[in-house]
C-alpha cells in the first residue's frame, strides 16, 4: 500500500508544483489588476472570483468574464495566463494519467491485489510455480479434487490463460518472477495453510531455486520439484527436497516394469487413473529381440539404460552423437526419419522401436517410416507438446511419453493421495502373480471405468461413528465395514488395499483385521462405494444396521416406548 | 550543500514568516490583516506540503502531517472571509476577524513545530 501512495506522490510533485504557481500568478495578477464595473466605477477583483475565474480558464470550460466584462489591462493579462495555465493543467492531468497507465504503476497494484487475496484464503492451498503444460494438467487435476492452489508464473499470457480456464476452485495467479524470494513470499509460501510448494518450470535451476528458497522460509512444508538432469536432482536432494519428479527416469521404470511385470505396471495405470477415465488395455512390451532408440537424449539414456539392464539387444540412432555422447553398444549416425538409417540399425528384424527426439514431427516420421519396413513393430513415442494429441493418437503408438502429463499425474497422486504412492512402491516389490490377482479383483469391481483411490484416517473427526464404538471397548473388523449400508448381506464394491499402523505398513489386509483407532486405511473400489462407506463410519445407526442387522429408534421418544416393551 | 534541502528549508521558513505576519496585530482590526498576506500564505503552505509529498523517513511524515494541519486551518480562515464577505454579504465585522485571525493562528503554530521539527532535523544529522 505504501509502495503506491509513495510513488504517486513522487510523481506528483512536480505537476503540483507548477499547477500551485501558475495559478497563484493567475490569480494574482487578476487580483491586482484594476477592472470597471457597469457604471464605470474602478473596482478590484477579489480572490474567491480570481480563483473561480482562473479555475474554469485553465480547464478551458470558459464561462465569459466575471463579475464584470474585463477592461483591456485585464484581457491582456488574461490571454496570457490562458496559455501558461493551460498548458500546466494538462500537463498535470497527463502524469496522472501516464502514471495511472505505467507498468510499474500497475505491477505494483495487482501484486498487492495478488498479496491481499492470497493473505485472505481461509483453506490449505499448493503454491504451484510454472503453469506450463505441466503446471496446467497438476492445477486441473487437483482443483477436481477440490484442492485449492495458487499459481505463479513468468509469462503474463500462461497467467491469462489460466483466468480463462474453467476450474471447480478459484486459482489465483501471479506473473512474477519465482525465482525472486519476494515473490514466493506474496503468493502465500509462508502463509500458515500453504501445504506444499510444487516447483515446474522449465528451467531446473529455477527450481532449485524455488525448492531452496521454500525450504528455508518454511521449511514444515513439502516440496515437490520436476528436474531432469541427475546433477540438478542430487542438489535438490541434498537440502531435503521431498519429491524429485524426473520424467524420463519415471517412464524408463514404468517400461521396465511394463516388460518385467505387465501386471503390476497395469495396476499402477489403473489406480493413478482419474476415477472417470476409461480402463486401459494392459501392455505388452516384447521381452527378447532388438531394440531401436532414435534419439540418445535425456529420454534416449533413461530407456537405453533400462532396456541394457533388461539384458536385451539395443541399437542407437543419434544425429549429433558428439553432443549426447555415445552409447556402449551399436550407433548408427542420423536422424532415424529416413530409411536407410533405419536398415543400418537392422529395424527388419527389431521388435522395438522408440522414437525419442525432442521434435514430434521427427518422432512420427520416424514411426511411419519404420512401420512400412516392419509392420510389427511395438512403437514407443516420446510427445512433446500436449497440442499435437490429435496426430499423436492418430499414429496408434502402443505406448505414449508426454512429460508434463507423467509428473503432473505423479504430483496429483502425492498431493491427494499419499497413501497410494506408498502403495505402489511397496507393490513394486511384490511379484507379477500378486499383482495380476489384485488386478482381476478389481476389474471384478469395476464396470468399464478406473476404480476412484482413497483415503480412511480414523480419526474422532472423519470416522465419528467408528471411533465412539471402538472406544466403548468392542471390535470392529474391516470386513464388516466394508458391508453396504443399505443391505448389510452384501459387500461395498471396494478392496483395501493397505493398512498404515504406528508407522508400520502392510498390503491387503483382509477382512478379519480388526480396526483401531488412528488407524489410516487406503481402499480402491466404486465411488459410490466411497460414498457408502463414509455413510457407515460417520453413522452410528448406519454402523449398527451393519453390525446387528436392527434399525435401532432414533428418537427418544421411540427409544423410551421400545424400552418398555422390552421390560 | 543539498538544494532539495535548501528549498524545503526556504519554503518552511517562508511558510511560517508570512503567516506570522499575517497573524501580527489586533485580533479583530480588519485593518490590520491584509488578503494579499493570507493568499500568500496559503500559496507557500501548498507549495511547502507538496515538497514533502514521497518522502519515506519518519521524519517527513510528520513534517507532512504538521503542513496538513497548517493548510487545514488556512482553507477554514479563508472560507472563512469568503462566505462573511460574499456569501452572507456582512462584511468583515470584528467578529469574523477575529475567528479568521485564531485560525490562522492555528496554522502557524503548525507551522512552528514544522520549524522546530526542521531543526531537530539539521541538529541530529549535523554534516
Amino acid at each position: 500500500m505504501n509502495n503506491i501512495i509513495f510513488l504517486i506522490f513522487r510523481r506528483m510533485r512536480a505537476p503540483l508544483l507548477t499547477l500551485i504557481l501558475a495559478y497563484s500568478v493567475a490569480m494574482l495578477g487578476l487580483v491586482l489588476i484594476p477592472g470597471r464595473d457597469g457604471d464605470g466605477n474602478v473596482y478590484y477583483m477579489d480572490f474567491l472570483h480570481a480563483f473561480y475565474f482562473v479555475s474554469y480558464m485553465s480547464s478551458t470550460i470558459g464561462f465569459g468574464e466575471l463579475p464584470h466584462p474585463f477592461t483591456a489591462a485585464q484581457r491582456l493579462w488574461v490571454s496570457l495566463s490562458i496559455f501558461f495555465t493551460v498548458v500546466v493543467w494538462l500537463y498535470s492531468i497527463g502524469t496522472v494519467l501516464a502514471l495511472l497507465k505505467d507498468e510499474t504503476f500497475q505491477r505494483a497494484l495487482t501484486e498487492r491485489r495478488f498479496a491481499r487475496k492470497i493473505s485472505k484464503l481461509r483453506e490449505s492451498f499448493y503454491l504451484v510455480a510454472g503453469y506450463g503444460q505441466t503446471g496446467e494438467a497438476l492445477v486441473k487435476a487437483l482443483t477436481d479434487r477440490t484442492q485449492h492452489a495458487v499459481v505463479i508464473d513468468i509469462l503474463q499470457e500462461r497467467v491469462n490463460l489460466l483466468q480463462l480456464e474453467n476450474l471447480r476452485e478459484y486459482v489465483p495467479g501471479l506473473c512474477a518472477d519465482a525465482r525472486l524470494p519476494e515473490h514466493l513470499l506474496e503468493a502465500g509460501l509462508k502463509h500458515p495453510l500453504c501445504e506444499g510448494v510444487v516447483a515446474l518450470t522449465n528451467s531446473n535451476e529455477t527450481n532449485l531455486k524455488i525448492a531452496i528458497t521454500a525450504k528455508l522460509l518454511h521449511p514444515d512444508i513439502e516440496v515437490i520439484c520436476r528436474a531432469d538432469s541427475h546433477d540438478i536432482e542430487k542438489n535438490m536432494a541434498s537440502f531435503g527436497t521431498d519429491y524429485i519428479i524426473d520424467p524420463f527416469d519415471a517412464f524408463a521404470l514404468y517400461l521396465a516394469t511394463a516388460i518385467q511385470a505387465p501386471c503390476l505396471s497395469l495396476m499402477q495405470d489403473w489406480l493413478s487413473l482419474g476415477f472417470n477415465d476409461l480402463l486401459s488395455d494392459p501392455i505388452h512390451p516384447p521381452k527378447k529381440g532388438l531394440w531401436v532408440i532414435c534419439g540418445y537424449g535425456r529420454f534416449g539414456k533413461a530407456v537405453y539404460d533400462k532396456l541394457v539392464k533388461e539384458d536385451l539387444e539395443v541399437v542407437v540412432i543419434e544425429a549429433e552423437p558428439s553432443q549426447t555422447g555415445t552409447p556402449q553398444t551399436q550407433l548408427v549416425v542420423g536422424r532415424g526419419t529416413e530409411a536407410d538409417t533405419l536398415m543400418e540399425a537392422s529395424i527388419e528384424r527389431a521388435v522395438g522401436l522408440v522414437a525419442g527426439t525432442d521434435n514430434d514431427a521427427n518422432n512420427l516420421s520416424i514411426i511411419m517410416t519404420a512401420r512400412e519396413l516392419n509392420p510389427d513393430l511395438f512403437v514407443i513415442l516420446r510427445q512433446n507438446r500436449k497440442y499435437n494429441d490429435p496426430v499423436i493418437q492418430a499414429v496408434g503408438a502402443d505406448m505414449v511419453m508426454l512429460p508434463s502429463d507423467i509428473i503432473a499425474n505423479r504430483i496429483r497422486v502425492l498431493l491427494g493421495v499419499p497413501m497410494q504412492h506408498q502403495f505402489v512402491r511397496l507393490a513394486m516389490h511384490q511379484d507379477d502373480e500378486w499383482a495380476c490377482q489384485l488386478i482381476s479383483r478389481i476389474s471384478a469391481l469395476v464396470t468399464e471405468h478406473a476404480p476412484d483411490v482413497w483415503e480412511v484416517a480414523f480419526t474422532e473427526q472423519d470416522t465419528h461413528a467408528v471411533c465412539q464404538y471402538v472406544r466403548e471397548g468392542r471390535n470392529l473388523t474391516l470386513g464388516e465395514l466394508s458391508t453396504d449400508p443399505r443391505d448389510r448381506t452384501s459387500p461395498l464394491a471396494c478392496i483395501p488395499l493397505m493398512l498404515l499402523r504406528h508407522n508400520d505398513f502392510s498390503l491387503l489386509p483382509g477382512p478379519d483385521l480388526v480396526v483401531q483407532k488412528d488407524d489410516r486405511l487406503l481402499f480402491c473400489g466404486r465411488v459410490s462405494a466411497k460414498h457408502r462407506m463414509e455413510w457407515t463410519l460417520q453413522n452410528e445407526n448406519a454402523l449398527n444396521y451393519i453390525l446387528t442387522g436392527e434399525t435401532r429408534p432414533q428418537g427418544w421418544i421411540w427409544r423410551r416406548l421400545q424400552k418398555r416393551e422390552v421390560t | 550543500m543539498n538544494p532539495e534541502k535548501v528549498l524545503f528549508g526556504f519554503f518552511i521558513v517562508l511558510a511560517l514568516t508570512l503567516n506570522f505576519g499575517f497573524f501580527v496585530g489586533e485580533l479583530d482590526n480588519p485593518d490590520h490583516h491584509h488578503v494579499y498576506e493570507l493568499f500568500a500564505v496559503v500559496v507557500v503552505n501548498l507549495v511547502a506540503t507538496v515538497l514533502k509529498f514521497g518522502d519515506r523517513t519518519q521524519m517527513g511524515a510528520v513534517l507532512l502531517a504538521t503542513s496538513l494541519v497548517a493548510l487545514l486551518q488556512l482553507f477554514a480562515a479563508a472560507l472563512v472571509w469568503t462566505v462573511a464577505v460574499h456569501v452572507t454579504e456582512s462584511g468583515l465585522t470584528t467578529v469574523t476577524m477575529a475567528s479568521i485571525v485564531s485560525l490562522s493562528g492555528g496554522a502557524m503554530l503548525a507551522n512552528v513545530v514544522s520549524v522546530v521539527l526542521l531543526i531537530i532535523e539539521t541538529v541530529m544529522l549535523r554534516r
